[in-house]
């Protein structure tokens, strides 16, 4: 909804006048980036959700789940742009809890959950078992579902670009980052739990692009956009179908609404 | 319906059926030939545009119910599996979800237009009064809708309303409370309360369906008002139903669905909250707890009064004094466009509602230009009762209003009276 943020630079203001001040630890505006979904007729950038993917499944995904994202989406038009085979390889590469075998086990003579390879029906694995699991292993914080994360955000794709590049940045003074915690100050409270995910070369674009912070990034954000709203271009080309029938409707209605009205004046 | 029925059965069939159940009359007295003031303008068109949107509503409303699970762990996925995988779910669900706001953005012109041109006065009273109870039932249909998708919002939304209820607890001790728990099916919202909400939220668009028809039944019997608040005199004054108004209305209801196409397919999540998508979670309190835009106004003024029981009792107050606008109102004139001051404070309530709606999008201690909001939605809450209890009666007594033309058709057409008027 509708939500007026006050200019941090009058928060910043009143801090330096009055450095006894609580500090406002409001969140920074997001950084103004351009993405090639934007607007009415922004569509995906293709290359950018593949090598999105290539990013969060090499980095995101240690700590992040998908929850709501299935193999076979992979290959949906609007999409990341993979054929059948190629969505069929990828899921195949992921160990999907399996069924109770012939013998009723769940787990091998180890005491290893048994596992078999993903295919397309499959939704994407969560890096934990449970809730418990994920905080036990990230110092009790709990890294988010980010299959829904750019819609629950205000800010969207822009958020998550700027917390992801919003690290290494001196706090302010009289601000202590908290134990376990790294200053970000695109977070609300600028106090974040993750840990600074991307590096330069985090990972190896296959198509040469060269893989900065800011690239990473940028693309990682295209495809957790697509993530969140895969029926996105679906959406864009029937509403301006909509739209275009709706103002020629319009204008018949209006040209019978004008004649049938004519005589009585 | 009133009047003289003009139906003439065109067949042996019709005849036959007319004979035995007036349906085929009941349509042409009510939709064809009913004379209809010729003067009514834009505004009036927002009845057949809600009638529209109650049917797109039920529509999407039953097609998504195929696909919803109504169950505490389920629901949120549900939803996004209807997002997702289900065909063309997307589209449906955003049409019901961006509905709900165009629904009450439709309802919110017809009463501000009933409310300028007076047509809650005599012999009109019924009309309005069922009108405010359609409008109270679809606030409750709402709120139940809005709970659905299991998000944060929708739970804490959920808690926040029904918590209203223990309020009670200050009157009879305990009774609020036990209320309370009985709305929930528990001690707290969970997949109890979510179940009720649901079976709630699919009953009463249809009992809306029901109240809508008494309300056009209560509208056939002395017909339209008219943007001059004048009684038709002669068949002048009118034109029949159709195809005058079934053409007028089927344009701009074409127009309201242009700007409605825009938000479904370009700003679907315009009026919709980011915590809603993130799955309910009654450890985790959001740090704004907001309802949709169309409740604002109210939860401003409830807010606003530091005392629980006060707010609740403000907030009924502010519903049931709807009810009796058609007895507040002491003017002999209906329509604002001859009432010169009425007119000044009726924009005031107007903007005053969207000042209590903005108090209500905010934090409750915001502050905007240097005035705490809170003191903005106290007065917006005083000027909201001034208007209905003191402003109505008192304005309507000691105001001129302009002199009234005699007859609609002689307004329109510029004819000179064929008497000399008075």
């Amino acid at each position: 909804m509708m939500r007026i943020v006050f200019p941090l630079g009058l928060a910043m203001g009143l801090l330096a006048s009055a450095p006894t001040l609580a500090l406002d630890t409001t969140r920074l505006p997001e950084k103004d980036v351009q993405f090639s979904f934007d607007g009415p007729f922004g569509t995906y950038d293709q290359a950018a959700l593949q090598r999105g993917f290539q990013v969060y499944k090499e980095v995101c995904s240690a700590c992040h789940s998908l929850d709501h994202v299935a193999f076979h989406d992979l290959d949906e038009p609007g999409g990341l742009g993979f054929t059948e085979a190629q969505a069929k390889a990828i899921a195949a590469g992921y160990k999907i809890p399996a069924d109770p075998n012939d013998k009723g086990d769940i787990v091998d003579d180890k005491g290893n959950r048994l596992t078999r390879p993903g295919i397309l029906a499959d939704k994407f694995p969560p890096p934990y078992p449970n809730e418990e699991a994920a905080r036990a292993n990230n110092d009790g914080n709990l890294p988010p579902d980010l299959s829904m994360v750019v819609k629950a955000r205000e800010g969207g794709a822009h958020y998550v670009y700027s917390i992801v590049t919003g690290f290494h940045m001196t706090p302010p003074k009289g601000f202590t980052v908290t134990s376990g915690k790294y200053y970000n100050p695109y977070f609300e409270g600028w106090n974040i739990g993750m840990p600074p995910p991307l590096v330069a070369n985090a990972v190896t674009y296959s198509d040469g692009t060269k893989a900065t912070v800011e690239q990473e990034a940028h693309d990682v954000a295209t495809f957790l956009t697509w993530a969140s709203d895969p029926k996105m271009e679906e959406r864009k080309r029937i509403g301006f179908g909509a739209l275009v029938f709706l103002v020629a409707l319009a204008g018949l209605l209006f040209m019978s609404y004008r004649k049938v009205w004519a005589d009585l004046h | 319906m009133s009047g003289q029925s003009t139906y003439t059965p065109k067949s042996g069939l019709e005849k036959w059926i007319d004979q035995r159940l007036p349906l085929p009359r009941l349509m042409h007295d009510t939709m064809t030939t009913f004379p209809t003031p010729r003067n009514l303008n834009i505004w009036y068109t927002f009845g057949g545009i809600l009638t529209f949107c109650l049917g797109v509503q039920i529509i999407t409303g039953i097609v998504l119910a195929m696909h919803y699970v109504a169950n505490a762990d389920l629901a949120f996925d549900s939803v996004e599996s209807i997002m997702r995988d289900v065909n063309y779910g997307w589209l449906i669900r955003y049409i019901h979800s961006t509905g709900a706001s165009m629904f009450f953005l439709a309802v919110y012109i017809h009463m501000f237009r009933g409310l300028y041109y007076g047509s809650y006065k005599a012999p009109r009273e019924l009309i309005w009064i069922i009108g405010v109870l359609i409008y109270v039932l679809m606030m409750a249909t709402a709120f139940f809708g809005y709970v659905l998708p299991w998000g944060q919002m929708s739970f804490w939304g959920a808690t926040v309303i029904t918590s209203l209820f223990s309020s009670i607890d200050q009157i009879v001790p305990h009774l609020g409370t036990a209320i309370t728990t009985w709305l929930w099916g528990g001690f707290a919202v969970d997949d109890a309360t979510l179940n009720r909400f649901f079976s709630l939220h699919y009953l009463l668009p249809f009992i809306i369906a029901g109240v809508v028809g008494l309300h056009i039944w209560a509208l056939h019997v002395p017909g339209n008002n008219n943007p001059l608040g004048i009684d038709v005199k002669s068949p002048q004054d009118t034109v029949p139903f159709h195809p005058y108004y079934t053409v007028k209305d089927a344009f701009y209801l074409c127009c309201f669905v242009f700007v409605f196409a825009v938000f479904v397919f370009f700003a679907p999540d315009f009026f919709g909250n980011p915590d809603n998508a993130i799955k309910a979670n009654p450890l985790v309190t959001p740090p704004d707890i907001v309802p949709e835009w169309y409740l604002l106004p109210f939860y401003a003024m409830l807010r606003s009064i530091p005392q629980k029981l006060l707010g609740v009792l403000v907030l009924v107050g502010s519903l049931v004094t709807l009810i009796f606008i058609p007895w507040l109102d002491t003017s002999r004139v209906r329509s604002c466009r001859f009432r010169p001051l009425m007119k000044q404070f009726f924009w005031a309530f107007g903007v005053d509602c969207l000042l209590l709606g903005y108090c209500g999008s905010q934090s409750v201690d915001a502050v905007a230009f240097g005035i705490p909001l809170v003191w903005a939605a106290r007065l917006g809450t005083l000027y909201y009762f001034a208007y209905f209890w003191v402003i109505m009666p008192i304005v309507g007594l000691i105001e001129t209003p302009k002199k009234l033309p005699a007859s609609i058709a002689q307004s329109v057409l510029g004819e000179p009276a064929a008497a000399p008027a008075e």
